[in-house]
């Protein structure tokens, strides 16, 4: 059976970090498929103006393949190259909550994130991503440093 | 926008009242821009507001409210049997996760409310009340309750026959499901009815939806600083608003759309504080409005006169079956339309049934309406034509004063909300007066500069003209659009109902499931 495991993916440092720790462990598993994902934050619960609502579907349509393009395809391409078994998504969400979401609908045996150094006072507050992936996750979280 | 606006409109104050001459020219100026407009639109008010023969009753207002009881019937008491599913849809619970991105039910629920949350709450009331007295406030929400019936029927149809650009755009609204809607059932005259709509529509987004918008939002300020030409509010409101319809700054539009929810918490939230303040006074209250709505306690016009101001306050605060929110609602993502219908006839709940009644309970509790102690029947005014307030305030200036009984310093937190409101809702009428503008004469940046530009000269108008003639205007234009829309409603019912009747028998059945328990 192959193991899937999903990758938080944020086109920064800390994103590199994560991919860096998978194709580690991806190349010990023998039959192994990493999911990259890639989360758009968005809430449904944002306040727009009538132009934006129009015009969201379109929007929407253009961060999904400017994130596709600039930070899924070249992290793809790496994996790849390194003989992996690789596939990468795009969501909008909240990080937390989508990656749990693709963990348990792609039957995935674990979720691999990089810690994050935010400082900001909303993530003091409402705590950062990866604090809540680790408390509500629904499969292990492993929390490269 | 505080920025922008107040002292903009302070130096231009200081510089005005230096020379009296120049007061006084101003000031003239208001006068004639004011007689003009009155006389250009008096024919059409007239004929909106016409009475049934044999009775003081205008047939508009008997239009919208058998239209809302039908469609409150023929839908079987929908507003009621599926408030729970609407709240639920609302809070994302039948969202499909991969929709995520998308315009969310909640987003054009809030979208659609800035639009009609604002004056019609706050001024409107205070002229409901004011003329009708306390019993007005029954019959409003008797009005938003039936209304809720009228939004679903008409959002429905608009997300069911919106269009839907190859560029991932959305237009959608009344004028679309009556030439869609018309066509697909082989019933002759949607084109017609959409063109017509479209013009009323315009002159709505430039009467309730601007004019009526920029009159209040200068009856605030010089409220502040004293009375100044309400040209000079026009002319900054003007420039503030062109700068995000045409110079596309969608960073101020934003900020208010952000901030214009958490005033409308901050308005409920003080009138709730005021209410629990004066706790032993709401059973007298309600007394009033229950007592005034069927015998008038000595208003203007008797009972029929706070039925009539009640209804009519409603409709142009919650713009229940008058289209305009077939506009906004229209951009949601959802395969079915259904859900946008019962999504959307929370807006008439939330605007007039919740914040109407809150204002309509402070003003009568704050002892601002003049009453006679030994007759209990309220004291008219000079004039003889609505009801004599503590210092003669009316609109939004009686809300200010019956709020300013429970905190002094509320008429201040009033003013920049009224602004903000007032500032949103342009901003949403503008949108929906372009869609009805590019739907007559096609899309294209020059013919949608050309509405923005009458958009804009509008503002200066309605700040200049007094408040009479820009609120009959305001009505009549928007109640034209409900003439309408409530035509074409009739005959689009039966897809509604078909929608209905799927969805519920799917969710029965359970292929329509919720994603979230």
């Amino acid at each position: 059976m192959t193991a899937k495991i999903v990758v938080g993916i944020d086109g920064g440092g800390t994103g590199e970090r994560a991919i860096a720790f998978a194709r580690s462990i991806g190349k010990q598993i023998d039959a192994c498929e990493l999911i990259l994902v890639y989360v758009i934050e968005w809430s449904p619960f944002s306040f727009q103006t009538p132009e934006e609502n129009a015009e969201r579907h379109k929007r929407r349509e253009e961060e999904i393949s400017a994130a596709q393009e600039r930070i899924v395809d070249p992290a793809l391409a790496s994996l790849t190259d390194s003989g992996l078994n690789v596939r990468g998504l795009v969501k909008h969400g909240d990080v937390a909550e989508t990656l749990d979401r693709i963990a348990r609908e792609e039957g995935a045996g674990q979720i691999v994130v990089a810690r994050t150094s935010e400082t900001s006072i909303a993530s003091r507050i409402f705590g950062s991503s990866t604090a809540n992936l680790v408390m509500h996750a629904s499969v292990p979280v492993t929390v490269v440093a | 926008m505080k920025k922008s606006i107040l002292p903009g409109a302070g130096a231009l104050l200081l510089s005005a009242s230096a020379s009296a001459a120049l007061a006084q020219e101003t000031q003239s100026i208001d006068q004639r821009v004011n007689e003009l407009f009155a006389t250009a639109t008096g024919p059409f008010v007239s004929f909106i507001f016409a009475p049934i023969p044999g009775t003081s009753f205008p047939w508009i207002v008997m239009w919208l409210v058998i239209a809302a009881t039908i469609f409150t019937l023929y839908f079987g008491f929908i507003q009621v049997r599926a408030f729970w599913l609407s709240i639920q849809i609302v809070k994302g619970d039948y969202s499909d996760p991969n929709d995520a991105g998308e315009v969310s039910h909640f987003q054009a629920l809030a979208t659609a409310l800035s639009g009609t949350v604002g004056l019609g709450n706050i001024a409107g009331v205070a002229v409901a009340v004011g003329i009708g007295g306390p019993g007005a406030t029954f019959w409003m929400i008797v009005a938003g309750l039936l209304g809720m019936a009228s939004k679903f029927t008409e959002c429905t149809l608009g997300v069911k026959y919106r269009n839907e650009y190859p560029d991932g755009t959305v237009s959608g609204g009344p004028m679309y499901y009556m030439s869609k809607g018309f066509a697909e059932k082989g019933k002759p005259g949607g084109k017609f009815l959409a063109v017509l709509f479209s013009i009323f529509c315009i002159l709505g987004a430039l009467g309730g939806g601007n004019m009526f918008q920029a009159n209040q939002a200068h009856a605030q300020i010089a409220g502040i600083t004293g009375d100044y030409p309400g040209w000079i509010t026009g002319i900054v409101f003007a420039v503030v608003v062109f700068a995000v319809i045409v110079g596309g700054i969608k960073s101020i539009a934003q900020v208010t759309e952000k901030v214009v929810p958490f005033m409308g918490i901050l308005y409920v939230g003080a009138a709730l504080v005021i209410l629990i303040m004066n706790a032993d006074q709401i059973g007298a209250a309600f007394g009033m409005i229950f007592a005034g709505a069927f015998t008038g306690l000595g208003v203007a016009g008797g009972f029929v006169g706070a039925l009539i101001q009640g209804f009519r306050r409603a409709a142009f605060s919650n713009e229940a079956g008058v289209g305009s929110a077939a506009i906004a609602h229209s951009a949601v993502r959802t395969k079915e339309p259904i859900t946008e219908g019962l999504v959307s006839l929370l807006e008439p709940f939330i605007d007039t049934v919740v914040i109407c009644t809150m204002t309509a309970l402070v003003i009568t509790i704050s002892g601002q309406l003049l009453m006679d102690p030994e007759t209990g029947r309220f004291v008219l005014n000079e004039a003889g034509n609505a009801i004599a307030t503590v210092d003669g305030n009316t609109g939004v200036a009686l809300t200010s004063a019956a709020f300013a009984t429970g905190f002094s310093w509320f008429p201040f937190v009033l003013a920049i909300a009224v602004i903000l409101f007032a500032f949103s809702t342009m901003i949403s009428w503008s949108y929906y007066g372009l869609k009805a503008w590019t739907y007559l004469f096609g899309e294209g940046k020059t013919t949608e500069l050309i509405f923005k530009i009458i958009f804009c000269i509008f503002v200066v108008i309605g700040a200049a003209a007094s408040l009479g003639p820009v609120i009959d205007f305001s009505d009549a234009a928007i109640f034209a659009m409900a003439v309408v829309n409530i035509a074409a409603l009739y005959v689009l019912m039966p897809v509604v109902k078909e929608e209905l009747h799927s969805f519920m028998s799917r969710i029965k059945s359970g292929e329509i499931r919720k994603f979230k328990h």
